[in-house]
């Protein structure tokens, strides 16, 4: 069978710049999914773009040819005149930007952006086009379709608008699909159940797939054909069996290696009697009052956290695990006293040495002491550092407030905590812009010891690296736990990256502790069926164990779909009941 | 490249798996802000070209006296209104140097004008590093020496001169010194406002943010030119000119001040959600050291680009007032004052020599148009 599409010695690059994509060639056949895979930079997403034909203005394809076999005839779309290539785009090819948030117009009703391409292309008449988006919305999963249509971007969550954006994609019926990293963006659950439209709708219309991703497991779940980028160039391609059970390549071992992987199941240790706790939360809540938007409606109360107890034992790991709004980012900023929780609510803070101090009121004196004893390492490496700092300022900064040594001492220390992270003592008068992702990450890393604290709030620390990297860092964080007997309170979405390093976890859902367990327990013995939705919907980079997309959809839904014993109202919530020792669970009994 | 037996391509090209993590990535960002800023602004050749030139103008403010032939109320009762010379380098195909002809006045009978016949037949060269009348450079040392001035007995107007018989150029070139300076004082205490109230607005929120909001609506939707003109109306007429000259660029600062404290206040809400502010918050900043460090540094450049934005404002707003008769007021010389005498259309048309001053105030405010342009295309170097 002839291909579908196939490229062809395609080098690209920017200005007068080594090309960024050198050299790559792949070709897809009708119906296949086609997996770039790559980290940051790897120039997966210039390739795609590059057979769209839009790329940034000082992006210039060097060499290479893009053939597109449609219906018997073959077009080479690097010599397409601008006007042939508008008739290509959006109705031969379409593609799914990464993020849903920004890549729809917020100005449009979801309907007329979508019908849009029929107009373009079909010139189809309104009713005509808004009959066939009906059709492709109810497709899609949209539960209202006429609502869909009617409402604006920001009205939809993003899960809603990715649907959407495939939508758009699907509407006018495409040969090929192109999907930069179309999931990206989206919690683990939503990203299983993206995933699965993708893949019945190309089942459905058989068209081509070309997914860019970062994340084996995705590959794994999607793709027939892979092909491994790294700094322009492939290092590997071929069919995804083959590939992925026995790579070839150093590259894709390491990236098999570092993807976070579900944890044997080993014997499970007697749980100690914890009594030297670090820090202690009792009965947590805190709730946000939104203002209604009229004067006549009572305003909305917003519960972000509601009665989390929480203990965290000297020297481990506690790990909160969640979706984006799940409580979880609230849950630490009260933990660091930097919000208060509701009146009720306690955090006891208890040092090596002295009195525990009540973090929910301290005064201005324990304010300080607790601040050097409690530090946090935030999600985005690019914004945790000031550009106008260099790093020995950065790093010497949290010594400076608190007027710890000399300037001498000061920089001394700096540079010993560089070695600490794995970094070179030199870098400290360069500036923050000079480095990778990780290399940041690092410098956060090193600037929260400064202090040298015993407690460490990590806020996604590895949602914003690549998985090579993020692996590192996670061995780096295990590493400085058990050489300075730390305490993390660790935050994530992805229960996989939590799998290494935490001792207990525990699964928020919508403000509430659903499920609270150690790690091993927890995967191979998940009770509550939002935690098993979390481990069924992580894509594994293991062919032979796809999503189950029924155990995601199953726990995935809102509470009031849980079976009987989980299921949680606005007035009655079940409470959290110890199942076996160490496993508490939400249910009722 | 090499295939495998079931149809895989592989890379054959060395790999090393532990690309060290000691590697610089982006070596050509490591440097600090404004260098980076300054590269990128080096590209911008009008805002380049006009940095260079507002520079020179800058520098050259102290030694107006010593460039200006004459001085600013030096009058030649003998030309009134004496259209501009072109000093010659040439005389009859012999090279003479620079030098004028000597022109006389001689009443027009018809027209009821002076006329000024040069008198072509004897050049008369320029003199340099001249003794003339006396003035203080840069304000405070006495001095009579000027670079060029005419022989005894011929005058060099290059720009004409007015209806007293003062010299158009020199006038330009002390004109400067309170046309370009009002706007730095006005923009300083612009900037002194607007960074006080924009910040505080910013960084604390809630009720105060609320005040002064409202605050800047009013201030902004009074409008400017009848309150400037009630302001400095109000500046009592027996002050000098350096105490009047002082109150308006106050005045113009005053009022410029509510559009740069929202500015301020805009960007501050945008960087405080920016995590190093957060971090430094968790080590135990106080409000001020996150103020100082953190946030200023980070926004500066976005204001000095915004000041010079309104520079311009400032510089046109005291040219009007002093167009007007409301500003500064003779003897003080500002192109506005100078301005003043070209109000008359007739004078324009017969004398349009006397509405020269314009042309610096146009140069000037576009100067520092193309250098904001460029400042603000330069201030994020870490995109690219």
């Amino acid at each position: 069978m002839a291909a579908l599409l196939t490229v062809e010695n395609l080098s690209i690059g920017f200005g007068t710049f080594d090309p960024v994509v050198q050299d790559v060639s792949f070709s897809l056949a009708p119906g296949e999914t086609l997996a770039l895979v790559g980290e940051s930079g790897s120039g997966k997403t210039v390739t795609c773009r590059a057979v769209l034909r839009i790329l940034p203005r000082n992006a210039h394809i060097h060499s290479g040819r893009v053939v597109l076999t449609c219906d018997g005839k073959s077009t080479d779309l690097t010599t397409l005149s601008e006007r042939r290539m508008r008739d290509v785009r959006g109705n031969q090819i379409s593609m799914i930007f990464q993020e849903p948030m920004r890549s729809l117009s917020p100005l449009h009703r979801i309907g007329n952006q979508v019908s849009e391409v029929l107009w373009l292309h079909r010139r189809m008449s309104e009713s005509q086009a808004r009959k066939t988006v009906l059709e492709t919305f109810e497709r899609v999963g949209f539960p209202d379709p006429d609502r869909a249509y009617r409402s604006y971007p920001f009205e939809l969550s993003g899960g809603m608008r990715q649907r959407a954006m495939i939508a758009m994609a699907m509407v006018s019926k495409p040969d090929l699909l192109i999907a930069d990293e179309p999931t990206t963006a989206l919690d683990v659950t939503t990203q299983a159940q993206v995933l699965g439209l993708i893949k019945d709708l190309q089942q459905e219309t058989g068209m081509g797939l070309i997914l860019v991703t970062h994340d084996l497991g995705v590959v794994a779940n999607m793709a027939e054909q892979v092909v491994v980028m790294h700094r322009g160039r492939v290092m590997e391609s071929g069919a995804a069996a083959p590939l992925l059970k026995a790579p070839a390549h150093p590259y894709t071992r390491q990236l098999f290696e570092a993807a976070p992987a579900i944890p044997e199941v080993i014997p499970r240790p007697a749980p100690a009697a914890e009594s030297d706790l670090i820090l202690e939360m009792q009965a947590v809540s805190k709730t946000y009052t939104l203002r209604a938007g009229s004067a006549w409606r009572p305003d909305v109360e917003i519960h972000a956290c509601r009665g989390v107890d929480l203990a965290l034992p000297r020297g481990k790991t506690l790990a909160i695990v969640g979706e984006s709004g799940s409580g979880k980012t609230t849950a630490a900023r009260i933990a660091l006293g930097a919000e208060l929780p509701d009146p009720g609510g306690a955090v006891w803070f208890r040092p090596a040495h002295g009195d525990p101090i009540a973090v929910h009121d301290m005064t201005r004196a324990q304010r300080t002491a607790f601040q050097r004893e409690a530090q946090m390492v935030f999600q985005d490496p690019y914004s945790s550092l000031s550009p106008r700092m260099r790093v020995l300022d950065a790093l010497t900064e949290p010594l400076e407030i608190h007027r710890i040594g000399s300037a001498a001492e000061r920089r001394d220390r700096a540079a010993d905590m560089l070695r600490q992270v794995g970094l070179n003592a030199d870098m400290l008068q360069r500036f923050p812009h000079a480095f990778s992702g990780g290399q940041r990450q690092r410098l956060s890393i090193a600037r929260a010891m400064m202090l040298d604290p015993s407690l460490i709030v990590c806020d996604e620390p590895t949602s914003a690296l690549d998985v090579s990297v993020q692996e590192q860092i996670l061995q780096l964080l295990e590493d400085i736990r058990d050489r300075m007997n730390l305490s993390y309170l660790f935050i994530s979405h992805d229960l996989a990256v939590v799998a290494r390093i935490a001792d207990e976890v525990a699964v928020m859902r919508q403000g509430l502790v659903v499920e609270q367990a150690p790690p091993e327990v927890l995967f191979h013995d998940p009770r509550h069926p939002y935690t098993k939705a979390l481990i069924a919907a992580q894509p594994q980079p293991d062919i032979d164990r796809p999503i189950n997309l029924k155990l995601v959809a199953a726990g995935a839904g809102s509470p009031e779909t849980w079976p009987e014993a989980f299921r949680f109202s606005a007035s009655v919530i079940p409470s959290l009941t110890e199942f076996e020792p160490g496993h508490k669970v939400r249910c009722h009994v | 490249m090499s295939r495998l037996p079931d149809g895989r391509y592989v890379d054959d090209a060395p790999y090393d798996p532990q690309t060290s993590i000691q590697q610089i990535e982006r070596r050509d960002l490591d440097a600090p802000n404004w260098l980076l800023v300054w590269r990128k602004f080096r590209r911008h050749k009008l805002g380049l070209i006009s940095g260079l030139f507002l520079l020179l103008s800058y520098l050259m403010l102290p030694f107006a006296g010593f460039i200006a032939p004459y001085t600013p109320n030096q009058r030649m009762s003998e030309h009134l209104y004496a259209p501009p010379q072109s000093i010659k380098l040439w005389h009859e195909g012999k090279f003479v140097g620079p030098y004028v002809y000597r022109t006389t006045s001689e009443p027009d009978m018809e027209t009821f004008q002076w006329k000024f016949v040069p008198d072509t037949s004897r050049p008369i060269p320029l003199k340099f590093f001249c003794k003339g009348d006396s003035y203080h450079l840069a304000g405070l040392f006495p001095s009579e020496t000027h670079l060029f001035c005419a022989q005894e007995g011929a005058t060099v107007f290059l720009w004409g001169s007015d209806r007293l018989g003062r010299d158009v150029f020199s006038r330009i070139l002390y004109g400067a010194q309170l046309s370009l300076t009002v706007g730095l004082i006005g923009i300083t205490v612009s900037f002194l406002l607007g960074i006080g109230f924009g910040s505080i607005a910013g960084y604390f929120g809630g009720k105060i943010d609320w005040v002064i909001n409202r605050v800047i609506e009013i201030l902004r939707s009074l409008p400017e030119l009848p309150l400037w003109l009630a302001l400095s109306a109000a500046v009592p007429s027996n002050w000098g000119p350096v105490s009047v000259f002082f109150i308006i660029s106050v005045i113009l600062g005053i009022l410029d001040w509510p559009g740069l404290a929202r500015s301020v206040r805009a960007k501050f809400l945008s960087l405080r959600e920016e995590e190093y502010v957060r971090a430094a918050e968790m080590m135990g900043a106080s409000s001020g050291r996150v103020i100082r460090k953190h946030l200023l540094p980070n926004f500066m450049s976005h204001l000095i680009a915004s000041a010079t934005l309104s520079i311009p404002a400032m510089i046109l707003g005291e040219t009007a007032l002093s167009f007007l008769g409301l500003g500064l007021r003779a003897p003080a010389v500002s192109w506005g004052v100078m301005l003043n005498d070209a109000q008359n259309l007739a004078s324009i048309e017969i004398y349009p020599w006397t509405a020269i001053p314009m042309l610096p105030i146009i140069v000037v405010v576009l100067a520092f148009n193309f250098l904001g342009d460029g400042l603000r295309d330069s201030l994020d170097p870490y995109d690219s």
